[in-house]
């Protein structure tokens, strides 16, 4: 049995169990549709049934004959909210027009909300909404890429904070057609749902004129807080805004939703707080994965040495904005490359801006990328693995940085031994287990290692109680915990020791929970914080009398076993308690704020890597495709909490095999509807699906990544999965299936049309 | 016009539920779900709503022992029924062997969809049906986690199943 308990001195790489876990597996963690202020109403969304058009008429009367039905909001009653864009810009919008619910009678996508029920109970206002009828003059929707792709564009105005393409690097087309091993192939990915389990919502807690108390579904508390005082012109002090409990949002929550919108503009105009929580159905229509089309074409030298790298895509957008994310840049980098030319376009839709998901662009690029240099190691006839060790750099050719660290050889290397790669039969159909065709197939994954600015609180009280704050979000990424882990490792307490606060718009400046940036950022800042602390009960200490620390640095200190110690010697030192009682105070508290080192990142540039090995198994007569095992070895820095990490791991590498085999949002096109919206008919990996994943760190010290040490986990388990899957299936059945998710129906066809 | 006038509310029937040994005389509208009652009037919001359609699992509660999606069940067909909620199974001070076994193998992630795998996981143990690994993924496939904490949480079944077996050793036995 695994240690349970840490010492204090070791906390940082414990496996500590969430300190939130108790609250979780009991139910008594709140979550944002689950406050119960008095006299609450209750909210339920009618939505859009045509793709594109305008709303001619709203016949209400059944459902304001709902007993129990308070108000319906529709575009022809909305309260009056901010006029320009930039109000309802929030702190990660994209280029072009936000999109303001029950704004217009116009249709921009199916299941765009067109009306708000507001009732005394859930049913009446369930009840009433679909009692709404709506008459629409349609016009013909726009939801098929492969047709719109024939009108696609670069973005005029760039997102911030994604690199367009580079420029092209060497000859690309000459060298791709002098080269002896070639492949050119066309990858397609269906759009993806982020589907977390709790569903949007809102409770909007009416506190009086003005003021608003809001528990939201968020992965930032204070985007949220910003984003409804612009639009509604409230004072920031009056609307306070909590994310205590996220049920999962990888991504989906990034941007304020719909939700709490409308719950606002409700509880404003009828004075009374208001909850609303959304129907799955709903979230479909939300933020989602943009269904993107790739080409790569990619050529080696006699030896597999990569000598052109030629990958574009085109990806969905909303007609009013401009969703981006980095799909094809990480072709220019994962590998040596001297010729290299990459494109990015987007086709506007009739659909719901997408929005980041899980390692938005990577997971996306790199399921053409790793098929590709697959697809071609076969051509030349090396081993996959052997291809990539072939062609391994050192630094980021994209930008012409060093990297802060790269441990991906140790990634292939640790991997492949815990998998038995060693043990592959090379050809394609050559492993069997009775009726199982077997297939072996692997990848690399690459993720950026960001630290964003935050700001974080640190008190320590008498008696050595902690306390560390920050307006941060745990989405089921493990924040309370490894925050309360930085927190107890600073002070030398134990984590119980330790509250922590988060969730809350009122704490320290931090950005959105997204990215995997939060360990490193918020993380630092509390560690920052902390040794803001240390200095001043040093500042204190030094003027005691016969202080034994009267002649040091803050650097030459520790605070070990309940005192403020000599880094060299723990017998000379003085009580924390003594400290504050000399200086007459009940607790030291200070704010600290990380940042990006900007002169570092004109020469350094920081990545997570990963090798991911994946075993199928493939009914060889009707092609049922399971993942039998999965080896996935990572290098992301210093592992903060190995078990949640872990978990964290595990979850991308779920994710990445309902990429691979699952998850496909079906649009009929004819009416711009997304037919499979629920989770009936959108397949994500259930228990049965999921077989064994073994998740290996290896070693990696990167103190440039971020002041902790940490890379972030959150993206890196996803990238390269798909791939890895599909590589596997391609070794199981030595045909090639190009679109994903990859389902029974195109294995067999790949197999008739291979006969 | 959109002012809906003052008006009395839907009819109601009289049912009664016994929720975590505690018994509730209730006068429901007849379209209550056992899963809005719980969330709703009775704030037990340990049961989670994650589809509203039997096809999540995540407001899995114990109806007379067995394990049911509430969100199917409309409370006024339950007159009489024992249920036990998440917060029936333990309390953050005094956790069920079960919620134990979650927080040790961190078998969550977000914990939407832990009562819900919990409840279902009691009513999957006493069924008895399960007795491996393939199994419980089997048997359990009606709990979707979106975090993907699968192989964690049949750890954790795991663990237990083989903790009540051999507590059970001698009628195991016959």
């Amino acid at each position: 049995m695994a240690q349970t308990t840490p010492d204090t001195g070791r906390l940082i790489g414990f496996p500590l169990a969430r300190i939130d876990g108790p609250k979780k597996v009991t139910g008594t963690a709140p979550y944002a549709a689950e406050h119960h202020p008095q006299g609450c109403l209750h909210g339920f969304v009618t939505t859009a049934t045509i793709g594109r058009g305008r709303i001619t008429r709203l016949d209400l009367a059944d459902a304001a004959a709902v007993p129990g039905v308070v108000k319906i909001y529709t575009h022809e009653n909305r309260p009056r909210t901010a006029w320009w864009d930039r109000s309802w810009k929030d702190e990660v919008a994209l280029p072009g027009h936000p999109f303001r619910p029950l704004e217009n009678d116009r249709i921009l996508f199916d299941g765009q909300p067109v009306a708000l029920v507001i009732a005394e109970t859930f049913e009446a206002a369930r009840d009433a909404a679909a009692l709404i009828r709506v008459s629409y003059a349609a016009e013909e929707p726009t939801t098929d890429l492969s047709a719109a792709r024939q009108d696609a564009y670069v973005p005029k105005q760039k997102r911030n904070g994604i690199a367009p393409p580079p420029p092209p690097r060497g000859e690309p087309q000459a060298a791709y057609d002098r080269a002896p091993h070639r492949i050119s192939a066309e990858y397609w990915l269906e759009g993806e749902h982020h589907n977390p389990m709790e569903l949007f919502g809102s409770t909007v807690i009416y506190e009086g004129e003005g003021r608003l108390t809001v528990h939201d579904k968020t992965q930032g508390s204070q985007n949220v807080q910003g984003y409804l005082c612009g639009i509604f012109e409230l004072q920031p002090e009056n609307v306070r805004v909590y994310n205590y409990f996220v049920g999962g949002a990888f991504g989906s929550g990034l941007r304020p939703g719909h939700q709490v919108f409308l719950a606002t503009l409700a509880a404003l105009d009828l004075r009374r707080s208001v909850k609303l929580e959304l129907s799955r159905q709903e979230m479909f229509y939300m933020r989602w994965r943009p269904a993107t089309v790739q080409s790569v074409k990619m050529a080696a030298d006699a030896e597999g040495h990569l000598v052109a790298i030629l990958h574009d895509a085109i990806a969905a957008t909303s007609v009013h904005e401009d969703y981006q994310e980095t799909v094809v840049n990480w072709s220019g980098l994962a590998y040596r490359c001297d010729n290299v030319q990459l494109s990015y376009e987007l086709a506007a839709m009739n659909v719901s801006t997408p929005g980041d998901m899980r390692a938005p662009g990577a997971a996306t690029g790199f399921v053409a990328l790793e098929c590709a240099i697959d697809e071609l190691s076969y051509a030349v006839g090396l081993d996959p693995l052997e291809m990539r060790v072939l062609n391994f750099v050192h630094v980021d050719q994209n930008e012409d940085l060093q990297l802060t660290s790269k441990a991906l050889h140790a990634c292939y290397r640790e991997g492949a031994a815990r998998f038995g790669w060693a043990q592959r039969s090379p050809k394609p159909r050559s492993m069997r287990d009775g009726q199982d065709l077997i297939g072996w197939g692997m990848a690399t994954g690459i993720w950026e290692a960001t630290l964003t600015q935050a700001t974080a609180r640190a008190r320590l009280s008498k008696g050595g109680k902690v306390a560390v704050s920050a307006a941060a979000s745990d989405i089921g990424t493990g924040t309370w915990t490894v925050l309360a882990q930085v927190g107890a490792d600073a002070f030398g307490v134990l984590p119980q020791q330790v509250t922590v606060e988060i969730g809350d718009s009122s704490l320290p400046k931090t950005s959105v929970e997204g990215g995997s940036w939060t360990a490193a950022s918020t993380g630092s800042a509390v560690q920052a914080a902390a040794r803001a602390v240390q200095a001043t009960l040093l500042r204190h200490a030094r003027t005691m009398p016969g202080s034994p620390l009267a002649e040091l640095s803050v650097e030459q200190t520790a605070i070990r076993g309940g005192r403020l110690v000599m880094e060299i010697n723990d017998q000379a030192g003085v009580a924390l308690d003594d400290i504050l009682d000399a200086a007459g105070l009940s607790f030291i508290e200070e704010e600290a704020e990380v940042a990006p080192d900007a002169a570092q990142a004109k020469t350094f540039v920081s990545y997570t890597h990963s090798g991911i090995f994946v075993e199928v198994r493939i009914d060889d007569e009707v092609g049922v495709i399971r993942v039998s095992r999965v080896v996935i070895a990572v290098a992301a820095g210093r592992i903060l909490n190995p078990k949640t990490a872990r978990s964290q791991i595990l979850g991308g590498v779920v994710m990445g095999i309902g990429m691979a085999l699952h998850e496909e949002g079906m649009t009929d096109h004819r009416l711009g509807r997304i037919m499979n919206h629920n989770l009936a008919e959108y397949h994500i990996p259930a228990h049965a699906d999921i077989a064994d994943i073994d998740v290996i760190f290896v070693e990696e010290h990167d103190a440039m990544a971020s002041p902790l040490g940490v890379k972030g986990l959150g993206e890196i388990g996803i990238v390269g999965v798909a791939a890895a899957v599909a590589n596997a299936i391609y070794h199981a059945t030595g045909t090639r299936v190009r679109h994903f998710p990859i389902t029974i129906d195109k294995v067999l066809f790949a197999k008739e049309a291979a006969e | 016009m959109l002012h809906g006038p003052a008006r009395t509310t839907s009819p109601t029937v009289p049912v009664m539920l016994t929720i975590n040994g505690k018994r509730h005389d209730l006068n429901l509208a007849p379209f209550v779900t056992l899963l809005d009652l719980l969330r709703g009037p009775l704030t037990l919001t340990g049961t989670k709503k994650g589809c509203d359609h039997g096809q999540c699992g995540a407001c899995t509660v114990l109806i007379d022992g067995q394990r049911i999606n509430s969100c199917l069940k409309l409370a006024v067909s339950l007159n009489g029924a024992q249920i036990t909620t998440i917060e029936g199974l333990g309390t953050p001070e005094n956790l069920h062997p079960l919620q134990k076994a979650f927080v040790e193998h961190d078998a969550y992630q977000c914990g939407y969809c832990t009562p819900g795998q919990i409840c279902s996981a009691a009513g999957l143990l006493a069924e008895g049906h399960a007795r491996s690994r393939e199994e419980i993924r089997e048997l359990m496939s009606g709990n979707l986690c979106r975090c993907g904490a699968y192989t964690n949480i049949a750890d954790a079944i795991e663990d237990v199943m083989a903790a009540t077996s051999r507590s059970n050793q001698p009628e195991a036995a016959e």
